[in-house]
């Protein structure tokens, strides 16, 4: 048995386009040979264009962002750079094609994240995928159909009004005989159209293949282990590499020793400045010689840690600005309406992306080329990152994203890519990364912590009378009050995503729903309290307070299934209750929790959760992502918080830093709210329903016990020192 | 320093020159290119690594090769048997019982390991018999309908 009767397939073998090396359309074009190819640009087609104004990397190039072709042989192949992470556009992706183009599901592939081979794409994140890259696949299949149907009036010699497209095939509707199948007519065809406006789109209620339910296409290879990710691919003659890390963030390398190391048979080790690697051609060893490495490090001392961190942010923040829409009225006027007043400060802790797969890339010079397999959201950041440390123009690195095992927002900066082809070009041989679990808890771009400081005030007929919202390094995300209140002020100090240089002692970053977990926590625990304390039912008062239809009819859904019902606060019971609004969609969930007093320990005993995100693509895969927010969830509301020490990340692994499990996994029902309204903006999926988690759990937990908790993780600890408050 | 230790693999015997105090994880990952079986914490914590030793689930991070001598190791590649899937395969496919599918061989490997010592588990049995294997992405509770489903196919099996 050797090693070969092993390596079934790799992510070469999936793609099989190697001779289609191109970067640009003319070469494409010039490559692909006969069909019909249709390209098609975001920008001109969509609305809501000023979501995307902030991706890294840049704005969207003015020529195009996605392209689909017909085959000769009547497949049809969707190129985009967005990548699979678990999300299942792998599945919904190829569902929207073939609803618009009106061909059967299986003739659709799709090929995914390979820079050399798809249009560029900022990335995957932001639930953008279904919301904005979505409706421009659609129109690119429209516009195929188009231009199918064009080609088949000519073949079968009647007017189009007379066909009809189904199945792949178009038919004369007078004389069903006569037809013809799309392979047949894209055969000998060169034919390259831009979609220039935006052709109509089907109505979501006649959708046949869209808005029903699919199992992922990836399935099967998932189960199977033939799913390949960044660290299984192999090349001939590869190295394993392993880097010397610092003990701590800030620490400068004083002095090294690789003398040890290299005293191991086989190990290469590579210096480039500050880069320290030893390389071997099985990982273990190579961990082996690393740890015999004698290095020592200048490590600054820090001014705080994760207990004082709160005050350091307050205090290095920047000046508040106030968000779009953010204000109205006057507060002053508004305070003086208020018969109760309720000032809180809300804290929420560093957080780790903690995806199953560790960061990895592999990396293959070949002459000028280097190609690169990267567990990266995004694949075109990471060529221009590795071309730019490399000394490469971006033409000539390619990036490969085989399936990413989980990303989050974490898989973005592509260090362990850049540290690969570094890595490689010094060594001139193959080499791959692979973080250890710990590097991934030092080097993970953490969501950061954050504080939101409240004023509101509530008058005597439960009417929200003033609003005072400020936000410390959550950023703007769900910050937004949806709420009516006539006197308001909503502001935000400080980025979500990182700056200043000296707010955080390690890097930060987006993290599913970035700034919207802390912002919903805040402000539906606050409309909590200021329920509790008016003695109004906690849906009731929310309902007395909004004018949002979309806002009402998802909260109103959820309060239905659940069986609510009304009670003030605190009740007993253990219920919960929050809404709130991310890419686009709109959520409200209701749980019952049980405390344990003595333990301080919570046991989420059910969740139901109400979703509007406009059209659905895949029921089954929304509720399914609806199902991981809740459950990932979980994790910041109850345990999930990284500690530091002097520039120390103190969690290395699971043993301190707690993901959920089966047993916390409550009872989850979800539902998925119709709305085939194609004037409102269509929504994203990926991560909504996981910022009311924070919220959710407060709420239930004060339901049960009168205990309020401002600060997540809400660790049995800070849970029974709240109870000694109540 | 070799050793020659022999095992079988998926039902094949192998038999390898190799240092016996090589992690079976990496042995298996790299010398013998059975990538299916995953690293995720190297310390036991989180399950990526599972396989099955003499049909238990094992976690293959905190074995030597040496351990293995002479035992029977089935690894994801090795579950499936004459092209046809294990019904927990199956059934996870049927319930989408994976998201990203980074967790998902030594998920199942747990699972299979799980029913073939308790063919008829409880909710709660499922729970405690799962409750050391991470995922992430919050893919629980079809990872749950597909261990009921494969407990409900396989019954009378045993």
């Amino acid at each position: 048995m050797n090693t070969n009767d092993f390596l079934e397939a790799n992510f070469r073998d999936i793609h099989s386009y190697e001779d289609l090396f191109a970067s640009n359309r003319r070469d494409f074009l010039k490559r692909v040979g006969g069909g019909i190819v249709v390209f098609v640009a975001i920008n001109d087609l969509l609305f809501g264009q000023e979501e995307v104004r902030r991706p890294r990397g840049g704005r969207l190039p003015s020529d195009f962002n996605a392209f689909l072709r017909i085959g000769e042989d009547g497949r049809v192949t969707c190129f985009t750079g967005k990548i699979e992470m678990g999300q299942g556009i792998i599945t919904s992706l190829p569902q929207m094609l073939a609803e618009e183009l009106d061909t059967p599901l299986d003739t659709v592939d799709i090929v995914m994240g390979d820079t050399d081979l798809c249009p560029w794409d900022a990335g995957t994140f932001g639930s953008m995928t279904t919301r904005m890259f979505g409706p421009a696949l659609r129109a690119a299949a429209a516009e195929a159909r188009a231009v199918l149907l064009e080609l088949a009036a000519d073949a079968l010699k009647v007017p189009q009004t007379q066909l009809v497209a189904k199945g792949g095939v178009i038919s004369d509707q007078q004389d069903p005989k006569n037809k013809i199948s799309y392979g047949q007519l894209a055969k000998g065809q060169k034919i390259e159209r831009h979609v220039e406006a935006k052709p109509p789109l089907k109505d979501p209620t006649q959708f046949k293949i869209s808005g029903q339910s699919h199992t992922r296409r990836d399935g099967e290879a998932k189960v199977t282990g033939k799913a390949h990710y960044a660290a299984d691919i192999r090349v001939p003659g590869m190295l394993y590499a392993k880097i010397l890390r610092p003990p701590a963030h800030g620490a400068k390398l004083k002095s090294v020793d690789t003398a040890p190391a290299k005293a191991i048979d086989g190990v290469q080790v590579i210096q480039d400045g500050d880069l320290v690697a030893v390389l071997h051609q099985f990982p273990d060893v190579a961990e082996v010689a690393l740890g015999k490495i004698k290095a020592e490090w200048d490590t600054p001392a820090a001014t705080y840690d994760d207990k004082t961190v709160f005050d350091h942010l307050i205090n290095v923040a920047p000046e508040a600005r106030v968000v779009r829409g953010g204000q109205g009225g006057d507060l002053d006027a508004g305070m003086k309406s208020a018969a109760k007043k309720f000032d809180s400060t809300y804290l929420n802790s560093y957080v780790a992306h903690s995806p199953m797969e560790p960061h990895a890339a592999l990396c293959q010079i070949e002459g000028d080329k280097a190609t690169v397999w990267a567990s990266t959201q995004n694949p075109f950041g990471a060529r221009d990152q590795i071309a730019g440390a490399i000394g490469f123009s971006a033409e000539k690195v390619r990036v490969i994203t085989p399936f990413v095992g989980g990303g989050f927002g974490g898989k973005t900066n592509n260090q362990e890519a850049v540290e690969a082809a570094r890595l490689a070009k010094a060594a001139g041989k193959p080499v791959q990364v692979m973080w250890s679990r710990e590097e991934e808890f030092f080097y993970d771009t953490f969501r950061p912590a954050a504080v939101v400081k409240i004023s509101s005030g509530v008058d005597a007929a439960g009417k929200m009378a003033f609003w005072d919202y400020d936000v410390y390094f959550a950023g703007e995300r769900g910050a937004a009050q949806f709420y009516t209140v006539p006197n308001h002020r909503t502001a935000s100090r400080g980025s979500g995503f990182g700056g200043p240089a000296s707010a955080h002692p390690f890097a930060t970053g987006a993290w599913r729903a970035p700034g919207n977990n802390t912002n919903t926590f805040a402000r539906e625990s606050q409309i909590d309290i200021m329920a509790a304390g008016a003695g109004i039912d906690p849906v009731e008062f929310r309902l007395n307070n909004l004018s949002d239809e979309r806002m009402i009819r998802v909260l109103k859904a959820a309060a239905e299934k659940f069986g609510w019902k009304p009670a003030k606060g605190p009740s007993k019971r253990g219920y919960g209750v929050a809404c709130g609004i991310d890419a686009d969609t709109y959520v409200a969930a209701i749980a019952e929790v049980a405390v344990d007093k003595a333990k301080g320990t919570v046991q989420v005993k059910r969740v139901v959760c109400a979703q509007d995100m406009a059209v659905i693509i895949n029921p089954e895969g929304a509720k399914i992502q609806m199902e991981g927010c809740v459950t990932m969830g979980l994790g910041y509301a109850l345990m999930e918080e990284v500690h530091f020490k002097d520039g120390k990340v103190l969690d290395t692994n699971y043993d301190t830093y707690e993901l959920p499990r089966f047993s916390w996994v409550p009872e989850i029902e979800t539902v998925l709210i119709e709305n085939n309204d194609t004037k409102v903006r269509q929504g994203g999926g990926g991560e909504p329903a996981i910022i009311l988690m924070g919220a959710l759990v407060a709420n239930g937990i004060y339901d049960a016990t009168g205990a309020r908790l401002f600060q997540l993780p809400m660790t049995p600890e800070r849970i029974k020192a709240a109870l000694q408050k109540a | 320093m070799t050793d020659k230790i022999a095992f079988k693999l998926n039902d094949k015997p192998v038999q390898l020159d190799v240092d016996g105090e090589r992690p079976l994880l990496w042995v298996l990952r790299t010398d013998l290119g059975l990538t299916g079986t995953k690293y995720g914490c190297g310390a036991g914590f989180c399950g990526g690594c599972t396989v099955l030793i003499n049909q238990r689930a094992t976690r293959s991070c905190l074995l030597k090769i040496k351990d293995v001598k002479d035992k029977e190791v089935v690894t994801i590649e090795g579950l499936a048997k004459d092209g046809k899937l294990h019904p927990l395969q199956k059934a996870f496919m049927e319930h989408d019982g994976m998201q990203c599918g980074f967790c998902t061989p030594g998920m199942i490997l747990t699972g299979v390991s799980l029913l073939k010592f308790n063919p008829q588990p409880t909710e709660q049995e499922i729970h405690s018999g799962l409750e050391n294997n991470f995922c992430r992405c919050g893919a629980h509770v079809r990872i749950v309908q597909a261990m009921r489903q494969a407990a409900a196919e396989m019954k009378g099996a045993h």
